[in-house]
């Protein structure tokens, strides 16, 4: 009879072989579909690689783009550390992305290096306030806060939405609903073409693994999400570590609002955080949480969405193609992932005995 | 138009626009009953929705639409089921996934139908009527029964669903499974088959709500059909904590909150439209939190709710 075993540790390079594996396999299933548009999955999946790494300009964007998912996946970690379900990643970034606006219009001729500055830090608190009301439920009365992140992304895209159609609308842009452009003071400098933030972006993956792994905080974040149990047996404030830990999580959204409204959009809109909050949660659950492999698994997805949009143009297939490749990756991963917890045991046992066992 | 026109009319609206979510509630609801947590409403809403359309502009068939969209549904559930139920994957991240594909899998086959619009064949068939008798009382009459027929599958289907919780042997051992599966299997319950069958008819009627947004109450074809109703059905579980009867008072509830914004922007009151659309989220906020303070026993989610079942670690 065949029974399912929990297996000891693995090593790491098995498990990482594995979960390759996955990838592959999701990779070849995707394959299927592009072959079922009568497209050849070799030419599109070289189409992609094309389109994310064929040229400089290419890799810059890649880049740019990878550094937005980094730093909103090791947002996103901190909190699934603590198995707190952040999936508010949007709305953190829309509110990061608003605060920042507000002082990039309010003060457009402050020097440059102070704006910035400012911007950056509004965005934080922005992003970390707005993570704070659903870490507030569920610290105090243990509201699921999987719902009301989502919901408050909601909220926040409507907020944008009215300050964008409404107080927000620039009056020479002949009644199109868009917000005034930043000046230069108000946008991140290039750094060998690429904006500064994937400068900030290598030094928080830096940061986040020095703090999820080596300080005490971290620890006690670790502990609150193996068991509620253990860390008040440890005398761990529960609430604090929550409502602290949270809002690190939604402060690291809100940074990338900051940079997406300053870098990449030179202004605030609804299209700012680009599902990012989303994509986030893939990479963040596909790098096991691990601030370095986030790292990794993000320049992947980046291109992987960069070459998304290559092949929409050069093979007529549409963009939602690169969402459901994410999504079918991560199902292949997730079910990987049970061949690297569990082995199959074949019970060599006379029939009697297993009928007693059944019998049980 | 009298006061009392126009609040019987508003109801009648909110029916409409909480039908949608009733569905998905119940589909969540049946879902959760077995013990699985499946987050994924709003991708199998989507993908019901968009595959109902499709199907129903290239056969111009009502039923074979909702066929698609039910199949469709439960598809989507299937890949949940195998992944949480078989490979105990965890749930709410094979949930969020489900819907992060289904998003992607709308996307993509409806990239190339925005826009279009439902055939008049099936336009005819989802066309409301008044049922005989019945929508004659006055007021109410009007308000329930004079709808088209998605409404009245929606009284149907929670009506099924609470005489098979409560009334019916595999309504208890449903519930024995959500909420002990240890002792369910030890009374030789099929624990597994319980959990992919619910779960499947969850995503069934999941795929059926997407449906009708798109086939009915659009009725064209347009991104992001569902607009967080998904999401919204998952709160109402939780607000009507796991009974049909309730999910039905709360779905047309929402319903009505959906609509109320775009109502009174119509009347020339000095309110944003855009803080008048938050209010079923913020509500939806509201109402959990407000549930969470009052936690009582019979008010709690199935015990076995999002942990996987092993009977090897019993």
């Amino acid at each position: 009879m065949l029974r399912i075993v929990k297996k000891p540790e693995m090593s790491k390079t098995k498990s990482t072989g594995i979960r390759i594996l996955a990838i592959v396999l999701a990779l070849m299933t995707a394959a299927l579909l592009i072959l079922a548009m009568r497209l050849n999955p070799l030419e599109v999946y070289g189409g992609m690689l094309k389109g994310a790494f064929g040229s400089a300009y290419r890799i810059r964007e890649v880049v740019t783009e990878a550094t937005s998912l980094i730093i909103t996946s090791l947002g996103i970690a901190i909190a699934f550390k603590m198995v707190f379900w952040n999936i508010g990643g949007e709305g953190q970034i829309l509110m990061g992305a608003f605060a920042a606006s507000y002082f990039a219009l309010t003060y457009p001729e402050m020097p440059r290096f102070f704006l910035l500055t400012i911007m950056i830090i509004a965005a934080m608190i922005a992003g970390g306030l707005w993570a704070l009301i659903p870490a507030f439920f569920r610290a105090q009365w243990r509201t699921n806060e999987t719902i009301i992140t989502l919901m408050m992304n909601y909220i926040a895209l409507k907020w944008v939405m009215y300050l964008q159609f409404g107080p927000w609308k620039d009056p020479m842009a002949m009644g199109f609903p868009k917000v005034p452009n930043f000046t230069t003071n108000a946008i991140l400098p290039d750094v060998f073409g690429v904006h500064i933030g994937w400068i900030f972006a290598l030094v928080l993956v830096f940061l986040t693994s020095l703090f999820l792994n080596h300080s005490k905080k971290g620890y006690e974040i670790a502990v609150l999400g193996e068991s509620e149990n253990t860390a008040l047996y440890a005398g761990i404030n529960v609430k604090k570590t929550i409502m602290s830990a949270v809002f690190l999580s939604g402060a690291l959204c809100g940074l990338t609002g900051m940079i997406q409204a300053s870098a990449l959009n030179n202004t605030l809109s609804i299209e700012v955080s680009e599902g990012i909050g989303f994509t986030a949660i893939i990479t963040t659950w596909l790098a096991d949480l691990k601030p370095s492999l986030i790292l990794l698994v993000s320049v992947l997805f980046a291109a992987l969405v960069q070459g998304g949009s290559y092949i929409q143009t050069a093979f007529g297939i549409p963009q939602a193609a690169a969402e459901l490749l994410q999504g079918m990756i991560l199902f292949f991963v997730l079910g990987s992932e049970f061949f690297i917890r569990y082995r199959f045991v074949l019970d060599k046992a006379p029939q009697g005995e297993v009928k007693e066992e059944m019998n049980k | 138009m009298t006061t009392a026109t126009a609040i019987v009319l508003f109801l009648q609206a909110a029916i409409v626009s909480g039908t949608p979510l009733l569905f998905a509630t119940l589909g969540e609801i049946i879902t959760e009953k077995a013990g699985n947590l499946n987050l994924g409403v709003e991708g199998m809403m989507l993908m019901g929705a968009v595959s109902g359309f499709a199907v129903g502009l290239i056969t111009a068939n009502p039923w074979f639409a909702l066929l698609a969209a039910m199949a469709v549904g439960a598809l989507g559930a299937l890949i949940y089921a195998v992944l949480t139920v078989t490979l105990r994957a965890n749930q709410v991240v094979t949930g969020l996934t489900l819907t992060i594909f289904g998003t992607g899998f709308a996307g993509f086959l409806g990239s190339r139908m925005v826009g279009q619009v439902v055939p008049e064949t099936i336009k005819a068939v989802f066309r409301p009527f008044s049922i005989p008798l019945l929508g004659d009382i006055p007021y109410l009459g009007q308000i329930f029964f004079q709808q088209d027929p998605f409404v009245y599958l929606g009284y149907l289907v929670t009506i099924l669903t609470g005489l098979y919780f409560y009334k019916t042997r595999m309504g208890l051992n449903l519930r024995a499974v959500g909420e002990n599966p240890a002792a369910a299997d030890a009374a030789s319950i099929n624990v597994s088959l319980y959990k992919y069958g619910h779960t499947l008819l969850g995503g069934a009627l999941c795929g059926l709500g997407g449906a009708y947004l798109s086939l009915v109450y659009i009725p064209a074809w347009q991104e992001n059909v569902t607009a967080g109703r998904g999401w919204i059905a998952v709160a109402l579980v939780i607000f009507s904590i796991w009974n049909p009867y309730r999910a039905l008072l709360g779905s047309y509830l929402f319903g009505g909150l959906d609509i109320i914004g775009f109502r009174i922007q119509g009347k020339g009151f000095p309110v944003s439209q855009y803080f008048l659309d938050m209010l079923p989220y913020l509500v939806t906020i509201i109402v959990l939190v407000a549930v969470s303070l009052r936690k009582s026993k019979e008010n709690s989610p199935p015990k076995a709710l999002g942990l996987p079942y092993f009977r090897e670690e019993r």
